[in-house]
């Protein structure tokens, strides 16, 4: 079956690749199955120096979902380009990555870097990740800042950005189009809710960092709507994510607007997870009723122009 | 590393809140190693997320089996405990790098585990009774959360202390070694954060390794959920990749 998806300028074999930060650079899932199999590979947050990341625990299970606030830890950008993408160039998959900052500075510089680098086909901007201080969600949760950093990050990008949405907002459509004016080539929505647990015995929370960000299948449903609501405002293309575990997953995500999707916490329990997707999907996508992913997104499509 | 359903032969409480389980299978008993780990799922999957990381407490390559100990802290091994046998578990391992046998120095070694951190130095006491002398000594927190007193016995010259006196030593693991006064050549510990850095502390002058403990995501070094400071290039190890077994004088405590 043809699973092949484009997303403007990126062409991908098939919709799945994993999310960035669940997957590292690619190297520990090497070891589990080949991974030219994958769509794409979004690989770690890279920041502009070296990153030790938040104090342990870091992780926290809940219903559903897990909490984590990892804290962007990274060698940096440079420190990626040495010592990670190397390892990725023995491959024909698409690695998109992603980049994080805290100042404008800061983007810009990783962002001119990383898009220099032949292995990497596209940018996901990340200002959405809710665990470090100055980290990017500020630019994430305000439509002018937001507009400014994807218009700075565009100016000396020489691949297309897909600008990865924070769902803690009010209203995520205002911060979606703000970044579609300023050049975006694409989404990628959403990342994680931001959450909190608290142990009884120590009567603190049970993450060192305080509060984490939520994923997994219970912000399954709350990204399905998002990208719906996104869905009727642009027809950018989207890189949907959030508690995917199962083909049945992915086509709901297609079906709500995306035309990738990236698979995050379900890693975690199962490391074979991306392709064993990417192997079901065929069956999965007939046993609907679809020859190929391309005609799921032309039914999504010609179901939104008949009703809303 | 693989993944394999694994059939639960026995899943018995050992001790408080402390259970063993003998689980068989076809290719993780084969190749698992002394001080390495399995990554256990909970349920179906769909509601809990994480896999519950244990280490190997006995290794039996005849049978096709290992031997788990665990603590029920929580909802996910509360779930465990109640499984009966011929249950299957989904398991994925062996993972992490468990400990290095062939670097043990010197005649006398130092066995020191504290809590559930004491099952994985079962099997490494069985293999290093073969060429050395071996003293173990074990902190409980009280007499009920004892276990596999008489299994270590049976090896090698033993002793119990509990934080709470009512066993064995009153006091902590540190305070039965001063009291030993032994040169020990080599040791090797595991158990939670502070008693490792309190062994860490009074062993500067021995060479040992130590087997962490940390709440961990993936297991396969992939999330970076579980790292700690290091005296390396990178200044930080991953519990679950470059340990969970480490050299002492490696990690900053």
């Amino acid at each position: 079956m043809n699973l092949e998806v484009t997303l403007g300028d990126l062409h991908l074999n098939n919709p799945i690749m994993p999310a960035s930060g669940c997957f590292g650079f690619g190297r520990e899932f090497s070891a589990f199955y080949d991974l030219n199999q994958l769509g794409a590979i979004a690989i770690k947050a890279a920041t502009g120096e070296a990153r030790f990341g938040n104090q342990t625990p870091r992780v926290a299970e809940t219903s559903s979902g897990m909490l984590n606030a990892i804290g962007l830890q990274n060698p940096g950008v440079n420190g990626i380009i040495e010592q990670e993408l190397p390892f990725l160039n023995q491959y024909n998959v698409p690695v998109i990555a992603n980049i994080a900052g805290s100042t404008l500075e800061e983007y810009i510089e990783v962002a001119k870097k990383m898009s220099e680098q032949p292995v990497v086909q596209a940018l996901e901007l990340n200002i959405s990740c809710p665990n470090v201080k100055e980290g990017g969600v500020q630019f994430g949760t305000d439509p002018t800042l937001a507009y400014h950093v994807t218009q700075a990050v565009k100016s000396v990008s020489t691949k297309p950005v897909f600008v990865k949405l924070s769902p803690n907002v009010t209203d995520i459509t205002d911060i979606a189009t703000a970044v579609e004016k300023a050049g975006a080539d694409g989404l990628s929505m959403i990342n994680t809710l931001t959450g909190r647990r608290i142990d009884l015995h120590q009567q603190s929370p049970i993450i060192a960092n305080g509060s984490g960000g939520l994923s997994g299948p219970a912000i399954k449903p709350i990204a399905i709507h998002m990208i719906h609501q996104v869905r009727q405002k642009t027809d950018l293309p989207i890189i949907g994510m959030g508690g995917i575990q199962s083909t049945e997953d992915v086509l709901e995500f297609l079906l709500a607007g995306a035309d990738a999707v990236a698979v995050g916490t379900a890693n975690f329990q199962n490391p074979f997870i991306c392709e064993r997707l990417v192997q079901d999907l065929p069956n999965t996508l007939q046993a609907y009723g679809f020859n190929s992913v391309k005609e799921v997104r032309d039914a999504r499509c010609s179901h939104q122009s008949t009703s809303h | 590393m693989i993944i394999e359903d694994m059939t639960i032969q026995k899943n018995e409480c050992i001790a408080l809140n402390t259970f063993e389980m003998v689980i068989s299978g076809e290719e993780i008993p084969l190749q698992i190693q002394s001080g390495q780990f399995v990554h256990i799922q909970i349920g179906d999957g769909k509601l809990n997320m994480l896999r519950r990381p244990i280490s190997v407490a006995d290794i039996n390559r005849i049978s096709k089996t290992i031997t788990l100990i665990y603590h029920v802290t929580g909802d996910g091994t509360k779930w465990l405990s109640t499984l009966t046998e011929g249950t299957m578990v989904n398991v994925l391992g062996p993972l992490g790098n468990g400990f290095e046998i062939k670097h043990a120095e010197g005649n006398h070694i130092l066995i020191v585990g504290g809590g559930v951190g004491v099952p994985p130095l079962y099997h490494l006491t069985k293999q290093l009774v073969r060429h050395h002398q071996v003293t173990v000594v074990l902190g409980f927190a009280t007499h009920e959360a004892i276990f596999y007193e008489s299994a270590f016995q049976q090896l090698a010259e033993t002793y119990v202390a509990t934080n709470d006196g009512t066993y064995g030593y009153h006091g902590v693991v540190t305070d039965v070694i001063n009291q030993l006064d032994q040169p020990f050549q080599y040791y090797y510990a595991c158990g939670p954060s502070p008693m490792l850095q309190a062994v860490q502390r009074q062993m500067t002058d021995t060479h040992g390794q130590l087997s962490f403990e940390e709440r961990m995501g993936c297991g396969v070094g992939a999330c970076f959920a579980c790292v700690c400071e290091a005296k390396n290039d990178k200044g930080y190890v991953k519990i679950c990749q470059d340990g969970p077994v480490l050299q002492a004088n490696e990690v900053i405590l």
